[in-house]
């Protein structure tokens, strides 16, 4: 056991020894982009999910309807089982809420009046604007449902590009560490052949070369990180002076640990891979004769 | 020990380099196996640690069947071998010491006893004092001893050399097969290919002599 794990610890310090910091980077390099791109879609996912989840449709009554009447319709809307939440923003309250949208005020200002209905605010997951329209009073329907449908086709858009990016650059990983333990291989060939004629095990050799290809997969898996990090932080100084004009707290959140945990492990995977793919086909052709 | 019976050897496109060769080693023998170059001394001698395998007939080594040997057990066949090459294969990118520290890498010994028995190895060929030279600093002679100093550092019962002597004068010569014939002294078995005639008659022991691939 004390022996196993001996020839484990030299097979690690040699593969730290051979390990390449720009071979790192390159895979770190490639690896940010599908890794900083997921970051940045998970970030806008809260503001897109609420919207698909839970549609709003805005219902504008007549100028000429009667609180009374609105106040009927309102009991009439509850009532309605399709018909989730139900919020009505008079048009007083709407006044207001615009004019605390900073430019807006002004405009409303230079209006005199309030030109602004009664409206109700309802959700729900069903297809009923057309017939809402259609009630007694009731003006205008805006919904947002096909708001919330062309930005979840969007983001499935940019889902669908991040994964082929993220394959394409994970199958680049592989490549690169392939050629690393190719070139490695065969800077090696001597010492490999000695080894296998004084009775080197095939294990005992390909060992630092797996334990080198996993590590430059975890150093090329935090470079990503690190920079995906440095790239949002930098993002954030500009987005936070712009999120905070619209008076909202906006952020581009960095990757959960969690996330962070997936990539190391996905890339320790794919160097992984790449060794395995690189050991079998190059170890084999070194035979002594 | 070693015991070949009616081993044939033929490499692709034909060539015969052995044919019918039988013989055996007993334990603590010490034999010579010369022969002019191309009488497959070398061929011979690759067949005991499976590096080539018979095209016919049977290579048996410690009880065990070369031929017939899965790839996964050579590995332990070799570790109970003792093999000196021809050119000598010493690595160039590291000390004297770590060329005999090579094979203990893999073997199960605690680093103390890995390093004792590198010594201990370096001692009996009497390279104690160059351990932290480069081989490429050593004489030809010494870079022969260095090889004969890793194949004996796992003690095998058993050591194979190929032309050990080739390439060295005659004093230079002498002295690699004095530590041989010391090796055999303390029980090993010992084969040694060599075209030297002159120099295998002064030591009076067993010698198999090759001619066109057949023992005669």
């Amino acid at each position: 056991m004390t022996a196993w794990l001996r020839q484990h610890r030299q097979a690690l310090s040699s593969a730290v020894r051979r390990l390449s910091f720009l071979n790192a980077l390159v895979i770190g390099i490639a690896l940010s982009l599908p890794a900083g791109g997921y970051a940045l879609l998970e970030s806008l996912r809260p503001a897109g999910a609420r919207l698909a989840l839970e549609p709003r449709i805005s219902l504008f009554l007549d100028a000429q309807v009667s609180r009374a009447d609105a106040e009927a319709l309102g009991k009439r809307l509850r009532a309605d089982r399709r018909i989730g939440a139900v919020r009505f923003v008079a048009r007083e309250e709407a006044l207001e809420e615009m004019s605390a949208v900073q430019g807006l005020s002004e405009v409303i200002g230079a209006l005199g009046r309030n030109p602004l209905p009664d409206a109700f605010v309802v959700t729900s997951k069903e297809d009923i604007a057309g017939e809402l329209a259609r009630l007694p009073g009731v003006a205008h329907v805006q919904a947002d449902a096909v708001w919330a449908r062309r930005l979840a086709a969007a983001a499935a858009l940019a889902q669908l590009g991040l994964a082929l990016l993220a394959a394409l650059l994970g199958a680049g990983l592989v490549a690169v560490t392939f050629n690393t333990i190719r070139l490695q291989i065969l800077t090696q060939r001597d010492e490999i052949e000695v080894s296998k004629l004084i009775g080197a095990s095939d294990a005992f050799i390909r060992r630092p070369f797996y334990y080198l290809g996993v590590l430059q997969g975890l150093v090329g898996g935090a470079v990503a990180l690190a920079l995906v990090g440095a790239a949002l932080a930098l993002l954030n100084r500009e987005v936070r002076v712009l999120a905070e004009s619209y008076g909202s707290s906006f952020r581009f959140g960095f990757l959960s640990p969690a996330e962070a945990l997936a990539i190391l492990v996905f890339a320790g995977l794919l160097g992984w891979a790449g060794a395995q793919l690189s050991v079998g086909r190059h170890l084999r052709a070194i035979e002594p004769r | 020990m070693v015991s070949f019976s009616a081993v044939a050897k033929r490499y692709p496109g034909g060539q015969e380099a052995l044919k019918d060769v039988s013989f055996s080693l007993e334990p603590g023998e010490l034999a010579f196996l010369t022969g002019r170059s191309g009488a497959g001394k070398s061929t011979l001698l690759k067949l005991i640690p499976a590096i080539e395998r018979p095209s016919s007939g049977s290579v048996v080594v410690n009880g065990q069947n070369v031929g017939a040997l899965k790839r996964a057990a050579i590995p332990h066949l070799r570790r109970n071998l003792g093999l000196v090459f021809q050119d000598q294969k010493l690595l160039y990118d590291r000390s004297v010491y770590d060329n005999v520290m090579l094979p203990l890498a893999f073997s199960a010994h605690a680093p103390k006893e890995a390093a004792r028995r590198a010594r201990a190895a370096l001692d009996k060929v009497n390279l104690l004092g160059r351990e932290k030279a480069n081989p490429i600093q050593l004489s030809g002679g010494e870079q022969q001893r260095l090889a004969i100093a890793r194949a004996v550092v796992n003690r095998p019962a058993i050591l194979v050399a190929d032309e050990p002597t080739a390439n060295l004068d005659a004093e230079s010569a002498a002295r690699i097969l004095d530590i041989f014939v010391a090796f055999n002294q303390v029980g090993v078995t010992v084969l040694i290919a060599t075209h030297d005639q002159a120099l295998v008659e002064r030591y009076g022991k067993r010698v198999l002599h090759l001619d066109r691939g057949r023992i005669s």
